[in-house]
């Protein structure tokens, strides 16, 4: 093939380059503004937490602390109980995402490897209710959860987060069907049994896979709200976001006290997402735009 | 022939039996296994789901001890023939609308940008990514503080500084300027998820297109316009579906900032049902709202799919 392009003076060249440049660096201003606009409430939040609260009807404009004091934060711990809710939210978050994810790995391995009378019709129907608003669910659950004595419960709470597995059945389903079939024979000889080649082959296999949905669980459950406000109104029961709320609700403009357990509830799952930042991107593409 | 034939009925039918309980043998551990998983499922999402059907149908009384008389379709009626409720799907409609478009186009300029060689463009991308793994609540509340008046950093922005606005401009109080508060929200904290769905879908155009249409002499308002476009048409239809179901769904700023309030201003289907089951006690009236709510919201699903996923003509 021959290339019919004209080949361009050198002056031509210089003025593109330079119009290369020029574009260049205001895309890259562009990026730092967008950004720089993202940060803003994360950046008032921060200052705000850390300074003292005669500072803060003052000064808008400037988001640095002149006076950083720690003051709020062990305020917000000590005298509202966050430090109980925050401990709620770890018991919480944590028995849930052991739950959810032990039993959403088990249904998928089955699902993937197994056929037995009504497979599909679990599986799909499991997935089409992933279509309804989790909200919508709420009035039912919470009438269930009055029945069975499990409102104003850790336990109830647990048990309704380790409920929404869908997402995570359907994800490690499709980890689980490409392991190759050899490595399950293999075991089978051996006489072992379903929660043999589940637990010593299947599980190890997919560590990446659990590695996201154990995030997405552990951050759904940590930030879970409408649950956990509707199902209990015992202070000593509020997970972290229900604390925040309640207390934002009463003291609307001690923004100092509010931010501060803000901070120290959003960073947990902040800290979690920058450790494992691949398992994020990875679990929203298996989650559904593939390729 | 008699005696011959019954017997091999009977030998097929002990067969049958003995295979049915050979794969009954085989199955019973799938089962088991699954059992415990299933069981949770089924029990806190299809049983409340059905249960909130039947609700949907009676005056339900939420005391076990009371009786619910049943009220045949008349919650559902009662409901389209409500302005609040008519006011509420309005609300949520427009608020689905102006986000998901809002932040699709914003993440998708954003994946568009950090898409290219960048210094630092890891760490735009975990920025914008920010909002996203930060909890409702507290962005709710820091937008609250961003929105409060008459110390609020975009009172004081726009109207000390630019002197765009009145110098005390009530915002979440107002009840024109509340729903466009919380959308702004929204989208804020919906770039980041575009970003990540379309920087992946971009990742996935072959750079041979790009670079074969150059080579013909293409800008980059025509790259984008006929390869990155059409290219990314299943990823636009998969986030306009899940953002479709998350605006609608969306529930916690408006509970923790307005309460539906001023005025039912940002009133939604699911802050009136929740208003109806859990301060009005008008658990059978809220059911019937969320079921004409999750129907609409699937068939809208449905419909978007169709309409979406039909064949791109060149």
């Amino acid at each position: 093939m021959i290339i019919t392009t004209k080949v361009p003076e050198r002056r031509e060249i210089l003025k593109l380059r330079l119009w290369h440049v020029v574009r260049g660096s205001l895309l890259y201003l562009l990026i730092i503004a967008g950004a720089l606009l993202m940060l803003i409430p994360f950046a008032y939040m921060l200052g705000i937490s850390l300074s003292p609260n005669t500072y803060i009807l003052q000064a808008p404009s400037s988001l640095i602390p002149t006076h950083p004091t720690l003051e709020n934060y062990v305020n917000a711990w000590n005298e509202n109980s966050f430090g109980l809710s925050f401990l709620n939210s770890v018991i919480v978050a944590c028995g849930a995402t052991f739950l959810n994810v032990l039993l959403a790995s088990m249904l998928a391995f089955a699902f993937a490897r197994y056929h037995f009378p009504g497979r599909n019709i679990l599986f799909y129907g499991m997935l089409a209710t992933m279509t309804v608003p989790t909200i919508v669910l709420i009035i039912p659950q919470f009438v269930l959860a009055s029945r069975l004595g499990l409102t104003n419960n850790r336990f109830g709470l647990i048990l309704v987060y380790a409920a929404g597995m869908a997402f995570g059945v359907y994800l490690l389903r499709g980890f689980f069907e490409e392991i190759p079939q050899e490595l399950f024979d293999a075991a089978a000889i051996d006489g072992g049994g379903i929660f043999r080649s589940f637990w010593s082959i299947a599980l190890p296999l997919a560590r990446p896979a659990l590695a996201a949905v154990i995030i997405f669980s552990f951050a759904a459950s940590w930030e879970e709200f409408t649950w956990a406000i509707t199902s209990t109104n015992d202070a000593s029961l509020y997970t972290l976001p229900v604390a925040i709320q309640q207390y934002y609700s009463v003291h609307a403009t001690d923004w100092g006290i509010v931010f501060a357990a803000s901070v120290l509830a959003a960073l947990p799952e902040i800290a979690v997402f920058l450790i494992f930042q691949r398992y994020f991107v990875s679990g929203i593409r298996a989650g559904g735009v593939k390729g | 022939m008699e005696v011959n034939r019954s017997s091999v009925s009977v030998g097929t039918r002990v067969m049958a039996k003995r295979r049915r309980t050979r794969t009954f043998r085989r199955l019973l551990p799938v089962y088991l296994f699954i059992l415990p998983g299933m069981a949770l499922f089924l029990l806190w999402t299809l049983y409340p789901m059905l249960d909130a059907l039947v609700m949907s149908f009676f005056q339900w009384n939420p005391n076990p001890a009371a009786t619910s008389p049943f009220n045949g379709l008349g919650n559902y009626t009662q409901a389209l023939s409500d302005p609040i409720f008519w006011r509420a799907f309005s609300n949520v409609l427009s608020y689905t609308v102006i986000t998901v478009a809002g932040q699709m186009a914003l993440g998708l300029a954003v994946a568009l940008l950090l898409n290219r060689k960048l210094f630092a463009r890891g760490l735009f991308r975990a920025l914008f990514y920010l909002p996203v793994v930060t909890s409702w609540v507290v962005v709710s509340i820091a937008f609250a503080f961003l929105f409060s008046s008459p110390f609020g950093p975009v009172d004081w922005f726009f109207g000390d500084v630019l002197h765009l606005i009145p110098d005390t401009q009530i915002w979440l109080g107002s009840t024109t300027l509340a729903l466009p508060t919380l959308m702004i929200l929204g989208v804020w904290k919906g770039i980041g998820w575009n970003m990540v769905i379309f920087l992946a879908g971009l990742q996935s155009i072959p750079a041979e297109l790009y670079e074969a249409a150059r080579v013909d002499g293409a800008n980059s308002w025509i790259l984008f316009r006929y390869i990155t476009l059409p290219l990314l048409r299943p990823v636009i239809t998969f986030a306009t579906v899940i953002l479709t179901m998350g605006g609608f769904g969306t529930f916690i700023p408006m509970f923790v900032l307005t309460q539906g309030g001023p005025l039912h201003s940002t009133e939604t289907l699911l802050t009136y049902a929740y208003t109806n089951a859990f301060q009005e006690f008008n658990f059978g009236y809220a059911a019937a709202i969320t079921y004409i709510f999750a129907i609409f919201v699937f068939l809208l699903a449905i419909v978007q799919i169709r309409v979406m996923q039909r064949k791109v003509e060149y």
